[in-house]
């Protein structure tokens, strides 16, 4: 019975330095798999390659055998020697490997867990190695499933969407106001790495123009010209509040360089329409009395860093959840996967019965040549009821068994009990 | 009465509905919508049954007892909310619709359910008219209702900080605050033919245009009140909390207009009357 075999590493197993060494070039990715698909004791095959992680699915009849040349494969085609990297292989077979691969494919096992690029990455992997023709029965049912099951956890959990860093929660916010980001002006007032970030996110949104204003002119006009951006004069900041909708301030003036009366006047101006501040400036620029204004929103580094663990912390009960859901379809899939075996038991159980009852039928009618047809038709009909009957409970038992998905122990019993073999 | 088997599905429908989006709400598991959405959808769909056959059974709008009015109604607010939907992402909003939709079949139930013959006076095309035209306004005016309540939930939420929990669930502030605007336009619109119309039919059945019935007046202050918020809207920029607390306030008018005025006061849009 071929079973699946996972060889791999990942970033808990194995540092960068290896795992840069032992990752396969997306573009070459088609002649490795051929290498593997090549190799004697694997009928199937399949790539995972990406930053965090190195792994191998293959389909195999003696998986000893399959781990070794897989380990072997790694080594040559990476001409790096064994011993260098053996100790952060991980190898993985049934239950455990299919929980693995579902885990993978729905980013619980992923550095950030919830990221959504691992499930792109893997749905690639198997288009290749199906392009190939590296797989076949057993990897055609186990990776599409495991892509369902990256659905499923991503339609009924929300481990995807939580945002868990501090300018990523500043766009979650902002969207919230606002119905929607395209089209909108952000103000960026000073300068700094997360300021940048917040954003790069923003305009990955949609947002249209980044206004930069900062107390040193060259800066604001660097900083303007990254984003393709305008750069606006530190007098003229009350003109850029008219336009803009989202404000992230980031300067290192000791006071205040946004007060309430100045918002007050401004709401009049820009007729009520929202103005989110987000003050990452510690001190802070936004005089936090802005935040009791109507329409106004402010939040500064510590609003931000809340709700960020809150978001990690809800995270890791949504990921319970998905545990949840994996769970359910790794035990769908063994039961899938031993019903492989106890079909074929079945019927070759019944076979050999009906082989044996056939030869011991015949030699007896030789025995005995003047049987009467009715006589003969009497032996044929005892002899049958006898083999059904004795098989009735061993085939009920199975049947059973798979459907309870606890089969395995039975299918052996009856194979060394009958000694039957199954293909 | 098969009317009234309808009407009973359609309460379990809407009880059902009401469990699945208040599920939704708590868990945010998708399912949950779907089947709120669902069994939201079928409720209407019996629910604009029962209103047929009752009035192919009783010839005329099924609006001249408590049971019929607040049934009419009901159906109304759903079939607005379904609509919305098309427009707008807010499913959540099924959350607060459902079970008021639900409070109010529910009152329906347990009210006598007799078709009250309407008086020859009062048999004219103008019924259907005017009473559908006001309804439809105050069912548009409690989805604006709704939005502002949501409004008001999530800009609380928002304020305090507290973003990581039932606020990621809620629309945006800015989608609610169009919805308001939008359903205030609408609302007002349908409220005002519908008085314009119920005044023209006063006049063939009375021979007056306005009365100052109790009835009337009331439907006047919501309709002034309902003018004002527009007028703060349109002239002065009222957005957001502001237009969110005024429509909870109008809708506050609405349901007195609608209900406490016939539970409290007499004339002749209180149901009894039309009997004697």
């Amino acid at each position: 019975m071929k079973e699946i075999i996972l060889v791999g590493l990942n970033y808990r197993t194995a540092p960068v330095e290896i795992r840069e060494k032992i990752a396969f070039p997306e573009e070459t990715l088609t002649h490795y798999l051929k290498a593997l698909k090549g190799l004697s004791s694997l009928t199937e095959g399949l790539i995972l390659s990406t930053c965090n992680r190195v792994e191998i699915y293959a389909a195999t009849d003696t998986p000893e055998v399959g781990v070794e040349e897989i380990k072997g494969f790694l080594s040559v085609q990476h001409q790096l020697p064994l011993p260098a990297f053996e100790e952060t292989l991980y190898v993985l077979k049934g239950e455990e490997l299919v929980r693995h691969c579902f885990r993978v494919a729905s980013s619980l096992d992923s550095m950030v867990v919830g990221e959504p690029q691992i499930l792109g990455q893997i749905k690639e992997a198997y288009r290749m190695a199906h392009a190939t023709k590296a797989t076949s029965t057993l990897l055609n049912k186990l990776l599409p499933r495991a892509f369902s099951v990256a659905k499923r956890v991503r339609t009924e959990t929300s481990i995807g969407n939580r945002a868990v860093s501090v300018s990523f929660v500043a766009v979650e916010l902002a969207k919230r106001i606002f119905a929607h980001l395209e089209g909108r002006e952000v103000l960026i007032i000073g300068a700094g790495e997360m300021c940048e970030l917040a954003a790069q996110y923003l305009v990955r949104e949609g947002v249209s123009t980044i206004l930069v204003s900062n107390r040193t002119w060259e800066r604001a006009v660097a900083l303007a010209e990254r984003f393709k951006g305008e750069a606006i004069p530190f007098s003229e900041l009350g003109r850029a509040l008219l336009r803009a909708d989202i404000v992230i301030t980031s300067t290192d003036a000791p006071n205040f360089v946004i007060n309430k009366d100045m918002v007050v006047d401004i709401l009049k101006r820009r007729k009520n329409h929202p103005l989110f501040f987000i003050d990452i400036a510690v001190p802070r620029d936004v005089d936090p009395q802005v935040n009791s204004i109507d329409n106004i929103y402010l939040y500064d580094i510590d609003d931000l860093q809340e709700v960020a663990a809150a978001n990690i912390k809800g995270r890791q009960q949504e990921a319970s959840r998905a545990e949840g859901i994996v769970a359910a379809a790794v035990e769908q899939f063994c039961r899938w996967y031993q019903s492989l075996e106890v079909i074929p038991t079945i019927i070759a159980l019944k076979e050999k019965m009906e082989r044996i009852r056939q030869k011991e039928v015949d030699k007896m009618l030789v025995s005995f040549p003047n049987l009467s047809a009715r006589e003969r038709q009497a032996m044929e009909d005892l002899s049958k009821t006898i083999v059904n009957k004795i098989l009735h409970n061993p085939i009920t038992l199975l049947k059973k068994a798979n459907e309870n998905a606890d089969g395995e122990p039975y299918v052996d019993t009856v194979k060394k009990l009958f000694s039957v073999e199954t293909e | 009465m098969i009317n009234v088997l309808f009407f009973e599905i359609t309460v379990g429908l809407y009880a059902g509905g009401t469990l699945a989006y208040l599920g939704y709400l708590i868990t945010s598991y998708p399912k949950a919508a779907w089947v709120g959405r669902l069994l939201l959808g079928g409720g209407f769909i019996v629910h604009c049954a029962a209103l047929v056959l009752r009035y192919i059974e009783a010839g005329h709008v099924p609006v001249t007892s408590l049971h019929e009015s607040l049934s009419f109604f009901a159906c109304l607010l759903v079939g607005s909310f379904l609509l919305l939907r098309l427009y707008y992402a807010v499913e959540i909003m099924g959350a607060f619709v459902a079970p008021f939709a639900l409070l109010l079949v529910i009152w329906a139930a347990v009210l006598p359910k007799e078709i009250i013959p309407l008086p020859a006076l009062l048999k004219s095309w103008w019924l259907p008219i005017h009473v559908t035209f006001a309804f439809v306004g105050e069912a548009v005016f409690a989805l604006a209702c709704c939005a502002g309540v949501i409004y008001l939930i999530q800009e609380r939420l928002l304020k305090s900080k507290r973003a990581a929990g039932l606020s990621r669930r809620l629309p945006s502030l800015e989608v609610l605050d169009e919805i308001n605007y939008h359903a205030l336009t609408i609302g007002f619109l349908l409220l005002t033919i519908g008085i314009v119309t119920g005044a023209a039919w006063a006049e063939r059945a009375w021979g007056a245009y306005w009365r100052w019935d109790p009835k009337q007046n009331w439907s006047l202050a919501t309709w002034l009140l309902y003018a004002i918020l527009l007028h703060q809207r349109l002239a002065i920029n009222w957005r957001g909390k502001k237009a969110a607390v005024m429509a909870i306030v109008g809708f506050g008018s609405v349901l007195f207009t609608f209900l406490g005025v016939n539970l409290l006061l007499h004339g002749p849009h209180t149901y009894a009357e039309w009997l004697r």
